[in-house]
């Protein structure tokens, strides 16, 4: 049942977060500068997502060697630089790290 | 044709090429639900109360590491937190909407329906203009249903050992794809990830999300103000 509570709650969050946008929030509240340190939250946030489910294992600990999702990911961030597609990035990604773990 | 019809369906067509990558995100989204051990109906549930990609996989996340309400909170918060950005275009289009319509819309806002609404409000001056952000909204909202059930489906199908878990580091790699090629960016994204990976055991409450987007973005802070002292 609590998972309901906290699925509600992160719902309202979402919601006002974009409901802020439309009803609160004003052009003039932001200056240059404060637009600009924004424009980084995607790289600020989503790498810490990244990281940590590419280098530690399954018990948490850093695991470099023998690991095939760090040459995986390596590999789709390779074709994401080249491609710029958020599909072709994803499924190389699936596709190397599969190669791997089942052929190599 | 009635001018709101003719609005909403043009949402609808704008709209419709920026599914292509939504469609697979929605699948991933349910397998990975189920594998982590939530019911179809928590899994739609989530699909149709907080309906955004990146909230949901990161609430997957924590809530099946074991994280805390709070840190899982203010986590979809730093998420949604990118979307702040937005309000500076929308809210000049917007302002004259009653505020039945703009709790609607609020509810319907991804970034694929603004991307496309976005380009459409700046060039229209017609007041049913909102009529465009509806309709690309409600197409991405039954694209992402029907996808999150397709998923679910799938789910319980899909053997455990291809290890589909991995997708959720390739979705979020995927949406940075447009950051790679700028140093600045490089340089926050490693801050970040180290931090968050060294951090993963030592941080407490697993709030080395929350630790870790923050000191990217003091790092952003940082640099910028030095660029900008260059520029001068």
């Amino acid at each position: 049942m609590t998972s309901w509570f906290l699925i509600i709650y992160c719902g309202l969050i979402t919601f006002f977060t974009r409901f802020s946008m439309i009803a609160l929030l004003k052009k003039e509240m932001f200056n240059e500068r404060v637009r600009e340190v924004l424009s980084y939250v995607p790289s600020a946030i989503f790498p810490a997502i990244i990281f940590p489910a590419i280098f530690l294992n399954n018990a948490g600990s850093i695991q470099i060697e023998d690991n095939p999702k760090i040459l995986a990911a390596f590999i789709a961030t390779i074709f994401g630089i080249f491609t710029r597609n958020i599909i072709a990035t994803i499924f190389s990604g699936l596709v190397s790290y599969w190669f791997l773990i089942f052929v190599v | 044709m009635n001018n709101k019809l003719k609005i909403f369906l043009k949402g609808i067509k704008d709209v419709s090429p920026l599914m292509i990558p939504v469609v697979p995100f929605g699948i991933i989204f349910g397998v990975l639900a189920i594998e982590l051990g939530f019911n179809g109906y928590t899994t739609m549930g989530m699909s149709i109360i907080i309906f955004g990609g990146a909230s949901q996989i990161i609430f997957l996340q924590l809530f099946s590491a074991g994280a805390s309400s709070l840190i899982i909170l203010s986590s979809v918060g730093a998420v949604n937190s990118r979307h702040l950005l937005y309000g500076a275009v929308l809210s000049e289009h917007l302002s004259d909407l009653k505020l039945s319509w703009k709790i609607i819309i609020s509810y319907f806002l991804v970034d694929q329906a603004f991307a496309v609404s976005n380009s459409y409000l700046k060039k229209n001056n017609d007041k049913n203009k909102h009529f465009h952000l509806f309709g690309a909204g409600v197409t991405c909202w039954i694209i992402w249903q029907i996808t999150t059930f397709i998923g679910i489906i799938l789910g319980s199908v899909i053997p455990d050992k291809l290890g589909l878990t991995f997708a959720i580091p390739l979705t979020f790699l995927a949406l940075l794809v447009n950051d790679f090629r700028k140093l600045v960016n490089v340089v926050i994204i490693l801050v970040s990830g180290t931090i968050a990976t060294l951090g993963y055991q030592i941080i407490p409450f697993k709030a080395y999300v929350i630790v870790a987007s923050l000191s990217g973005l003091i790092v952003a802070f940082i640099l910028t103000k030095l660029m900008n002292k260059k520029n001068d």
